[in-house]
Formats: structure tokens, C-alpha cells, sequence
């Protein structure tokens, strides 16, 4: 069985979809989404396992062969996506439960894990394919399901915002097509590993072939959108704050990191390792993140609604792993691909505390976390240590990505950069205070003074997180080795 | 609509040979052009073409919700059910070559299932949307 586990990862949540269709019984669509869920993240851990002691791992499917079958390509770069898609994917699935039962309506809480596996499965299948087309359906897939889990939420406005997301998303969906179509054009394949093999051979990449430019400007663009880089991300905001809790955990800590890695893909792997990556796109794409990091801070600090606050923050660190992109060297890469998996604990944690806080108290305004911090002191210290994680506090795990995105910007000279880093985070101070002295520090809320800690299912997966972002913080190895290899990979250096 | 003769009638004439045509697709696909795709279309517009002359409400009577929703999930699963059978005997997703004695006839019986699946998905959820949209109120009234 161990050689099918590439294609195990994404039929099983892919077939676990109509099965929770057929049955009506929210209760046993859960336990089939918990089944399917702790299973993939047992299969990522062997295939990464699978990755690192033996190399890359390709599984062609239908027995046809690479540049004419389509196969699943698996290396030290998406193995490391797969376990951060899956993780959350085990984490966010115990949660759902009490999550769903409050938020969403009785008769469609069956559909819900239908669409929440589907969503599951077309992130896995980006991750792990090695066609770029069959990564474009993928795409389709994990948004098509994602645009309709925003709508569930129970305010009217999750409509407008599942709308805005539609629009957006399927115009970077397109471009994304357009310029995997011009690529295909170009060579006449659409295999990642024949597309970069062919480009390199009629020597299209060096002649600055006009069409290959068009193609990459498009799929720069496209790809922008879907990962919500800084002057296209307008439809994060109102899809994060109001899709139901568990959709905003699951998508704020998989969807826009899986975005990263199809730029990685395509940016590294395609155009091929990097230098030329550096000198044009890599030049384009800094501004934006520099923007990101300070313009989401500053947004999110005057924000009342928590989790849009949550939300900006994300566009904000978002910003963090482009810019380690953009410096396109072993060190910024490793720090870029580091932070995809620790901004996964540290958003994962803080929109779970946020579902518990909406599960007791029904808001997230800023005036309603009012002596939370008496009255479900578990969440809280959850929260503040997801906050810390968030500005980079020594011992948390997101001290260790801006601890090295910081060296390699002063590595590449780069030292204003290394400074806005800096300012980036005291933003990031700024507004996770702000709801810190709410909840602890103001005065009990008037009327509110009957709700109590949220129940252990919330809590569990909520405090798993926050152990994992003081483990990976404290000891980084782990994660680091294996940003480090995706990194040296992408590179083509010792590998 | 119970006064449109001219249109029950051959409503009532075509919609036979509008499923037969889609059945030819279907079955027909994997020599000529067709599949389970276009098929699964052309099957769902006889039943549109029923909902528009005699109704939505007679038309819930002969597919209920229920069971379209039941064919679109049982469509992906003959469709995924199809690629794991492959695996078990011994070959990898959806290497049809393994489900027969010979690897043609395995292919041919392989393509053959999957179309059934897309079709019986397409249909079910080409519908859905019709029902869907078509059951909602008239904002006016």
C-alpha cells in the first residue's frame, strides 16, 4: 500500500465528499471527516518520511507515464506543504463539531463537511500534483467548495463576501489558466519538471521570449489574487470575517499558504532556480510585500471587529513569506517557506480561539472580550500566547521565521528591509494588546456575564496548537531542516 | 399548462427519444464522439423540458431531490470507486488495464464505468441547479 499513498492523499477526502452527501446524519459525516482527516495527516507524515530518506517520489496515475500521464510529483517542498495542509486539516476536524452545531443551520450542517472535504482534497491535489493543469482543476475545486463554506456563515453578509470572493477568485483562476495555456503553447507540455526541461532547451528563458513573459505576468497576477498579496487582497477581509469559524481556521491557515507554494512553483521550479526570478519578478513583487506588512498592520490596529483584525494580520504575514520569497536566497527562501508553516500555528490558534469566543459569546467585537479573560481564561491564555507567536517573541514559533527572514535580509544588504521587519512587528504589538487590555484589564461586561470556558472540543485542538507554537519556537530543527532542504531544492544547490 | 396541447403532446413524443439519444452518447462515447458528459446534458434537458411543460411540482414526483442528490454523490463514487479498484487488483489509480483478463478489454471496461459516472453525476447535478433555481419564489408575490 505504501507505494499508492500519494494518490491515498487526495482520493480519500475526495470520495469521503459523497459519502458524507448520501448519508444525512451530521453526527456520522463528522466521524467520516475525522477518519478522513487523521488518516491524510498520517499519510503525510510517511510520505515526507518517505521523501527525506529515499528523494522524490512520482506516482503516475493510470500507469501513463510523465510528460504524457499525469503524475503526482512529491519533493522535499510539498511534502513539508502536504503536512501543513493536513495538520490543520486533523486539528480543525475534532474542532468542527460544536463549531458547526452553533453556527450553522441544522439541515445543511451535513452538507457542510461534504464541502469542507472537498475544499480538503483540492488543496492536498494543488500540493501534490505535478501537471499544471491538474493543479488548475485542484484550484477550481478547493475555491469552487470554498466560496460556497464562506457563504454558510450565519450572518446575510457572508453572501456578499462568498460573492466578492467568487468574482475575484475566479479572475485569478483565470489568469492562472491563461498563463498555464501560453505555457503550454510555449512547449507543448503542461509536466512542471518537461515544462522547465523544455523551456531550458530552446533556450526560451534566456531569450526572453515574449510569450513566456505574457505567460508569467498572468500567472504572477492570478496567483497574487488567490494568495491576496497586498493591493489584491480586498476580498480576504470580508470572506475570513465572515465565514463560519471553522471555514476561516481551516482557509486562513491552508488556502493562501497553498497559493504560495503554486508561486514557488512556478517562479522556481519552471523558471528555474531562481536567478532570474530575482532579477524581474522578485524586483515586482517587493513593494507589494513591503506594503502588505505595514499597510495590513496598520489596518488590523484600527479594526473593532476581531476577526477581521485576524484577517488584515494575515494579509500582513502574508507579506512576510513574499518578502522572504523576493530575496531568492537559501536563507530567505527557508525563512519564507518556514513562516507558511508557522503562520499555519499561529492563525490556526488565534482564529480557534476566536470560534470559541463566537461560541460562547456570539461576537467578536472588540467590546465584548470585556473580562473574557476571568471568564474563559483558557481561551485567553490561548490567545495570548497565539498573539505572541504573531509579533515574534522569543520562544514562540514565530520568532524563529522572523528571526530568519531578519538575517537574510541583512545578508543580502538588504537593511531598511530588515528595519521594516522590525517596525512589522511592534505594529503587530500594537494590535494584539489592544484586545490583550480588553480581556484582562477593562472592567466586566454590563450585560454579558453568564458565559463560561468553551467545552474540551474546542479547547483541545486550540491547546495543541499552542504547544506546537512553543515547541517549534523553542526547538526548531524539525521544521527548519525541512524548509531549509525545500529551499536548497528550489535553488538547485546541494541538494 | 394544462391547456398548451400542442406542446404536451409532443413534449410527451420527444422527451423517449431525447433520453434514448442521450443514452446512445453515453454508451456510444468511447468509439464515437460523446461521453458522459454531454450525455448526462442531454439526459437533464428531457427532464427540463418535462419541468417546463407539466411543472416543477410533477416533476419532484418523478426525480426527488433526494435521490438527484444521491446519484450525484453515487456518480463520483463509481467514478473514484472505479480508480481504487484498479489499485486492488494490483495496478495504480485508474489503470483500467488491470480490471480485465486482457489489458483492452480492461481499458474498454474501465473508460465505460467512469463515463457512467460522470454521466450519472452530471445529470444529477444539472438538475439540482434547475430545481434550484426554478423552486425559488417569485420575489413579487
Amino acid at each position: 500500500m505504501n507505494a499508492h499513498l500519494p494518490v491515498l492523499q487526495v482520493i480519500l477526502p475526495l470520495l469521503g465528499a459523497p459519502l458524507c452527501m448520501l448519508t444525512r446524519s451530521a453526527r456520522l459525516n463528522w466521524l467520516i471527516t475525522i477518519a478522513v482527516s487523521w488518516s491524510g495527516f498520517v499519510i503525510s507524515l510517511l510520505l515526507a518520511q518517505q521523501v527525506w530518506v529515499n528523494g522524490p517520489i512520482t506516482y503516475n496515475m493510470g500507469g501513463w507515464v510523465a510528460p504524457w500521464g499525469i503524475t503526482y510529483h512529491i519533493d522535499a517542498l510539498n511534502a513539508f506543504v502536504l503536512i501543513i495542509v493536513t495538520m490543520i486539516a486533523a486539528l480543525v476536524a475534532p474542532y468542527a463539531r460544536r463549531s458547526i452545531q452553533k453556527e450553522i443551520d441544522r439541515h445543511r450542517q451535513a452538507v457542510f463537511y461534504a464541502l469542507l472535504l472537498l475544499c480538503q482534497a483540492g488543496l492536498l491535489g494543488i500540493v501534490i500534483t505535478g501537471d499544471a493543469f491538474n493543479m488548475y482543476v485542484f484550484l477550481e475545486l478547493s475555491s469552487l467548495s470554498s466560496y460556497a463554506l464562506i457563504a454558510m456563515g450565519k450572518r446575510r453578509r457572508g453572501l456578499t463576501a462568498a460573492f466578492q470572493y467568487l468574482i475575484m477568485g475566479t479572475i485569478g483562476a483565470t489568469f492562472i489558466l491563461i498563463g498555464i495555456g501560453l505555457l503550454y503553447n510555449l512547449t507543448g507540455t503542461l509536466n512542471i519538471l518537461d515544462l522547465a526541461e523544455q523551456l531550458n532547451k530552446h533556450h526560451l528563458i534566456a531569450t526572453g521570449n515574449r510569450t513566456l513573459i505574457t505567460a508569467f505576468a498572468f500567472l504572477t497576477v492570478g496567483l497574487s489574487l488567490k494568495l491576496a498579496l497586498f493591493p489584491l487582497h480586498l476580498w480576504l477581509p470580508n470572506a475570513y470575517s465572515y465565514a463560519p469559524s471553522v471555514v476561516t481556521i481551516f482557509l486562513a491557515a491552508t488556502a493562501t499558504k497553498v497559493a504560495v507554494y503554486m508561486l514557488l512553483r512556478f517562479c522556481f521550479t519552471i523558471l528555474g532556480h531562481g536567478a532570474l526570478f530575482q532579477m524581474t519578478l522578485g524586483k515586482i513583487i517587493l513593494l507589494p510585500s513591503l506594503c502588505a506588512i505595514f499597510i495590513g498592520s496598520i489596518v488590523a490596529i484600527f479594526q473593532y471587529d476581531i476577526k477581521r483584525m485576524l484577517a488584515y494580520s494575515s494579509i500582513a504575514q502574508i507579506g512576510y513569506m513574499t518578502l522572504g520569497i523576493t530575496m531568492a536566497t537559501p536563507l530567505g527562501l527557508t525563512a519564507g517557506i518556514l513562516h507558511l508553516f508557522n503562520h499555519a500555528l499561529m492563525k490556526g490558534l488565534l482564529f480557534m480561539t476566536m470560534g470559541a469566543v463566537i461560541y460562547r459569546v456570539d461576537s467578536v467585537y472588540l467590546s465584548d472580550f470585556r473580562g473574557l479573560g476571568k471568564r474563559m481564561p483558557w481561551t485567553m491564555a490561548a490567545f495570548v500566547i497565539g498573539g505572541l507567536s504573531l509579533m515574534g517573541v522569543p520562544l514562540t514559533a514565530g520568532f524563529i521565521s522572523k528571526w530568519y527572514l531578519v538575517k537574510s535580509a541583512l545578508e543580502c544588504g538588504w537593511w531598511p528591509v530588515a528595519g521594516l521587519i522590525l517596525i512589522g512587528s511592534l505594529l503587530a504589538v500594537i494590535y494584539v494588546w489592544r484586545v490583550v487590555e480588553t480581556a484582562y484589564f477593562n472592567p466586566d461586561h454590563e450585560l454579558e456575564q453568564r458565559s463560561c470556558e468553551a467545552p474540551l472540543s474546542l479547547l483541545l485542538p486550540m491547546w495543541i496548537l499552542v504547544i506546537a507554537n512553543i515547541y517549534f519556537g523553542i526547538n526548531s530543527d524539525l521544521p527548519l531542516s525541512m524548509a531549509a532542504r525545500a529551499a536548497n531544492l528550489l535553488l538547485g544547490v546541494g541538494v | 399548462m394544462h391547456d398548451h396541447l400542442i406542446l404536451r403532446i409532443i413534449a410527451k413524443m420527444f422527451i423517449p427519444f431525447i433520453l434514448l439519444f442521450a443514452l446512445y452518447v453515453q454508451f456510444h462515447g468511447d468509439y464515437g464522439p460523446g461521453g458522459g458528459f454531454q450525455a448526462g446534458v442531454i439526459f437533464a434537458s428531457a427532464l427540463i423540458l418535462y419541468t417546463l411543460i407539466f411543472g416543477l411540482e410533477t416533476a419532484m414526483r418523478v426525480v426527488s431531490p433526494t435521490a438527484l442528490r444521491i446519484l450525484a454523490a453515487s456518480g463520483v463514487l463509481i467514478y473514484g470507486g472505479t480508480g481504487v479498484l484498479c489499485m486492488l487488483r494490483g495496478g495504480n489509480f485508474l489503470e483500467y488495464s488491470m480490471l480485465a483478463a486482457t489489458p483492452l478489454a480492461g481499458q474498454h471496461l474501465g473508460i465505460f464505468l467512469i463515463e457512467l459516472g460522470v454521466g450519472t453525476t452530471v445529470f444529477a447535478v444539472m438538475v439540482m441547479l434547475f430545481y434550484g433555481f426554478s423552486g425559488r419564489k417569485d420575489p413579487s408575490s
